[in-house]
């Protein structure tokens, strides 16, 4: 990987994903009335950490948890390349829940917007939150913004890719200068 | 990397892989189907026609509402209430109502061959629903989908497909997408309804019903198509019933318990008696509910090629 650079380590990693708990904590109480819900098919893995941290460091916490798919409301339907749906694990009912939709990267807003429209399709939720890992910001091609942010990245008008490497003990996030 | 589909005009012409991705498209839908709001926006840009040339009702309900829940424009044409009766060709009928710029064409025809004639004709995609004694490939999908759902998979069953053989457009389709998919398939019925040339598929014959049922894992019954028949193929209706028709007497004298399919519609007390359609073992109705899932998923394919 020429070029690429490290935007986020294994450790660093860990920090954000302890701070997204706290800040659940901070801002929903007890959390009971919570859901965590992972953007398929890249939100699912930062969304499973968080869920485990979360279960570790408030172990009597009634929060939900899912998993959603939004390929049946993408705005690039048709648009190219094959959509294959994925499951959409949301064994509760949602109705005046709050529910933080978590995925990787925020960068135009669609993929969310879609998320939103998927999430609508279960019932009607008291509020949705987006909590992102890294934020490309300056990029996006909706009014939508995160609630809660890892790092931000600012890749105005250039090819630049960025790519979470998710594993066991060494998470990674690279910033590469083009999709590979 | 699975093939796109482009048109489908029949079960043959499918690769195994792309019979999987219709199943695992289906999968969703099907769950979708079960949340509260059952509709996606997917074809929402799209026009669909649906061509009735011969009746249906479960098909085209099916059809149509598998189209409304996928959010496309939905157009309903029956050959009875047009100018086919006018005289006007197929290729005619068709043109003028792509000019009304539609994108995808549903099309049951009696005439077997006429989804393949029209897709060399026109430009639009085609869904076949079922032309002639041909084919009828969303059945034989949902019909694999429903064994697929019910026994876990559809690889190493044993299916038999009981009736009517050399008029149904179900029981060729079946085979094919069950042998595709690694099933056993046998077919059972009075020897005039059973094709000259069948075993050429790699099925196996029997006309003895008891045999079949004894060794299948899933009977499927077919309706005696009597409006296809120009001429006696049996005695009488009475009599086929008595042969062939199945009844709980018969599948509690089994050795195990087989799961009991029809492809509707029913005609109770001929095929299959209405103990034995109500009963647990039939997945009849599911095989309705999962049709709608299975044409969205094949429309949703359809549409993304």
């Amino acid at each position: 990987m020429n070029d690429a650079r490290i935007l986020l380590n294994h450790q660093l990693t860990e920090l954000i994903i302890r701070r997204f708990v706290l800040q659940l904590a901070e801002n929903h109480g007890d959390m009971e009335n919570l859901a965590i819900v992972g953007l398929q098919p890249r939100g699912v893995e930062l969304s499973k950490r968080l869920y485990s941290k979360l279960k570790e460091l408030f172990p009597e916490s009634k929060t939900k948890y899912g998993e959603l798919d939004n390929t049946f409301f993408r705005d690039d339907f048709r648009k190219g390349e094959i959509h294959m749906p994925r499951p959409s694990k949301i064994n509760f009912n949602t109705e005046k829940l709050n529910i933080v939709l978590v995925d990787d990267v925020l960068f135009t807003g669609r993929t969310v917007r879609a998320g939103i429209d998927a999430l609508m399709n279960f019932g009607r939720p008291a509020r949705i939150e987006l909590m992102v890992l890294i934020d490309r910001r300056y990029n996006r091609e909706l009014p939508i913004s995160a609630d809660y942010t890892g790092t931000v990245v600012d890749s105005r008008q250039t090819g630049e890719f960025v790519k979470v490497e998710w594993n066991e003990n060494n998470n990674q996030t690279w910033l590469l200068p083009q999709k590979s | 990397m699975t093939a796109k589909l482009h048109h489908l005009l029949g079960i043959k012409g499918l690769q195994p892989e792309q019979i999987h991705q219709i199943f695992e498209t289906a999968d969703h839908f099907k769950q979708l189907l079960n949340s509260p709001v059952k509709k996606t926006p997917s074809l929402r840009d799209l026009t669909v026609a649906n061509l009735f040339f011969e009746n249906s009702t479960r098909t085209r309900i099916s059809f149509e509402l598998a189209e409304k829940r996928l959010g496309a424009d939905v157009l309903n044409f029956s050959s009875s209430s047009s100018s086919v009766k006018k005289g006007e060709t197929l290729i005619d009928t068709v043109n003028n109502i792509l000019s009304m710029k539609v994108d995808v064409v549903v099309m049951r025809h009696p005439a077997p061959g006429a989804c393949l004639f029209l897709s060399k004709h026109i430009n639009a995609q085609i869904v076949n629903a079922g032309d002639g004694t041909h084919e009828h490939p969303t059945q034989a999908l949902l019909d694999a989908f429903s064994i697929r759902e019910k026994l876990g998979s559809v690889e190493g069953k044993k299916v038999v497909i009981v009736g009517d053989i050399l008029h149904s457009r179900v029981a060729l389709s079946n085979i094919f997408c069950l042998q595709k998919l690694g099933a056993e398939v046998m077919v059972c019925g009075p020897a005039t309804l059973i094709p000259r040339h069948i075993r050429e598929l790699g099925v196996k014959v029997e006309h003895d019903l008891i045999k079949a049922l004894n060794w299948c894992d899933v009977a499927n019954m077919l309706r005696i198509q009597l409006e296809r028949q120009d001429i006696r193929y049996f005695p009488s209706l009475r009599e086929y019933s008595m042969q062939y028709g199945l009844t709980m007497d018969i599948l509690n004298k089994l050795d195990k318990e087989i799961t009991v399919m029809h492809p509707g519609p029913i005609n109770r007390g001929v095929e299959i008696s209405s103990d034995v359609a109500d009963s647990s073992q039939s997945i009849i109705l599911q095989q309705v509910e999962n049709g709608v899932a299975i044409r969205m998923a094949v429309l949703f394919l359809l549409a993304q090629s």
